[in-house]
């Protein structure tokens, strides 16, 4: 079976996906001089025409996906970017109707670190806990809103855990209250449906690397009616109607077009298959003793599966693992050597936390890899266990939490 | 993971040999047998080791050695190459052992220097096990 398979086995599409080959195409047609390779803010010759149409047909298949304006849609460097924009700018265009911002303790970096900064600028911010389960329910942002909240930002999709977040109902107590609501949707295009049309949001960040575009790449959604304005954050040259300065890359731009006009065309299609996917890796691996999934089964995407494995720790299982390419919330992975601040949130003992693996699928992921990679996993934590004095504590009736543990 | 070529192979051979590399347990009742558990879950690492020992002269000496390791791949290696220093040594000789010793042998990254201190800490405990059985 392993002959048919190219290892490592890529399980970490939320982390980034690859670019479909038939975006790929449409990027190397924007590049050389035979191709469309001109500044879109050339007035004054076909390159530059050329160019903006090409921008602008990319500009209306991401409106397209999210269903807005097309002009609600201004470039941006990738979802960090337009998170930094949607906070900042909210921030430093209203500061004077008030100073508290509302988001969650589990937002992607790309949002506390902006409001971080907002702090050092005498800003308040909200950090909400989610619940049990990785939601943010509208009830705990209705409780947080003060009389000087002027923004509020939740994701859509967790990134770790993959659980989906009730924008509507968010949405509706923010626009009861008269604040901006801003919502990182990095891990929803190509995932679930958006419709901006119907949902209560004024602005939305989109990524193109998580949906087989280009990285380097993303986009704002400002709504217009009713309006919503931003101070830009990069000046020169007055692009993007003012609010984001700096000539537009146009290969770039018409990949993330082609990537979102896929999405939109084939999202369907790539959610039944990825749900099968899915299942088939869920049903074998819930086979296994003492498995515990974080986040919330009945409510999430199917790409995205977050595990703990107990009694394992998460970072020898990723050495175990090492022809299966995945991402852990172990606090041996990262630098700070802290387990994921996403399932401590969620009330997750570390050591669990530290037994996580986010498994997340994708457009090319096949029945093959997804069984291969369960006979990997199950040899993994089998052998792990049988090395683990806690694994051995547990079957002798022990109570972890009983021992007086020296920590260290 | 900035981890030496050394510390994935010792990771690797223990997982796949668990019984040449004395991963298992003996019986903690036993006189003869020192058990040190040191670490803690929450730290994300807990190091068994036990000790069988014999007399000789007026000293014991360590004739096997059996342990389990949960923590990350550095933790494992580390407790299986102090385990690899162990089998022969008297007790004096096996409490000398030091931290650097182990890291050194490994090429740890100094981010993991604390698995091989656990290590260490892990055969002072056994061996204090032993002697309070005496």
């Amino acid at each position: 079976m392993s002959n048919e398979i190219n290892l490592p086995i890529y399980m970490d599409y939320a982390s980034t996906t690859p670019v479909d080959p038939r975006v790929a195409q449409k990027i190397s047609d924007h590049l050389t001089l035979d191709g469309n390779f001109g500044n879109p803010a050339s007035r004054s010759h076909k390159f530059g025409w050329k160019a903006e149409e090409a921008v602008e047909e990319a500009r209306s298949h991401v409106a397209n996906l999210v269903n807005c304006d097309p002009r609600e849609i201004v470039w941006t460097s990738g979802a960090t970017e337009a998170d930094n924009l949607a906070i900042k700018g909210i921030a430093n265009f209203y500061k004077n109707n008030g100073k508290h911002i509302i988001t969650s303790k589990i937002e992607h970096k790309a949002v506390l670190d902006p409001c971080r900064q907002l702090e050092r600028d005498g800003f308040e911010i909200t950090y909400l806990e989610p619940n049990d389960r990785g939601l943010i329910t509208p009830k705990a942002v209705s409780d947080a809103i003060r009389e000087d909240t002027i923004l509020v930002s939740i994701m859509h999709i967790n990134n770790e855990l993959g659980t989906i977040n009730d924008l509507h109902g968010i949405g509706r107590v923010a626009r009861k209250n008269s604040v901006f609501f801003h919502v990182d949707a990095a891990q929803s295009t190509g995932k679930v449906d958006i419709d901006l049309g119907d949902l209560p949001v004024d602005l939305m960040s989109f990524s193109a690397h998580k949906t087989y575009g280009p990285k380097g790449i993303g986009a704002l959604f400002v709504r217009r009616k009713p309006r919503v304005r931003i101070e830009a954050q990069i000046h020169g040259g007055g692009h993007e109607r003012g609010m984001r300065s700096g000539t537009l890359p146009t290969h770039q731009i018409v990949g993330m077009g082609e990537a979102f006009k896929l999405a939109k065309e084939e999202m369907d299609a790539d959610k039944a298959r990825i749900k099968l996917m899915h299942d088939r890796f869920y049903d074998s691996i819930s086979k296994i003793e003492e498995i515990y999934v974080n986040g919330d089964i009945t409510n999430k995407v199917s790409n995205i599966l977050n595990i703990s494995f107990a009694y394992v720790e998460g970072e020898s299982l990723i050495m175990a693992l090492k022809d299966i390419a995945v991402s852990s919330g172990s606090a041996c992975t990262s630098a700070s050597l802290e387990p994921s601040y996403v399932l401590r949130a969620l009330g997750i003992k570390d050591e669990l936390a530290s037994s996580s693996i986010r498994f997340s699928f994708g457009r090319f992921t096949t029945e093959e890899e997804v069984d291969y990679t369960l006979t990997l996993i199950n040899h993994a934590v089998e052998r792990l266990r049988e090395l683990s004095p806690l694994w051995e504590m547990y079957l002798d009736g022990i109570d972890i939490d009983s021992v007086e543990w020296q920590t260290h | 993971m900035a981890y030496s070529k050394k510390v994935i192979e010792k990771f690797e051979n223990t997982l796949n040999e668990p019984e040449k590399f004395n991963v298992g347990r003996f019986d903690p009742k036993e006189a003869n047998i020192g058990t040190g558990m040191v670490g803690a879950p929450a730290c994300g690492d807990v190091m068994k080791l036990q000790i069988k020992c014999e007399s000789k002269g007026n000293t014991h000496v360590i004739k096997d050695v059996k342990f389990k390791t949960y923590g990350c791949g550095s933790a494992i290696a580390s407790s299986s190459e102090l385990v690899d220093m162990l089998v022969g040594k008297t007790l004096e000789e096996a409490r000398e052992i030091k931290n650097v010793e182990i890291a050194e042998a490994l090429e740890l990254p100094p981010i993991k220097i604390h698995c091989s201190v656990l290590a260490e800490d892990s055969i002072k405990q056994a061996i204090d096990d032993f002697e309070q059985k005496q």
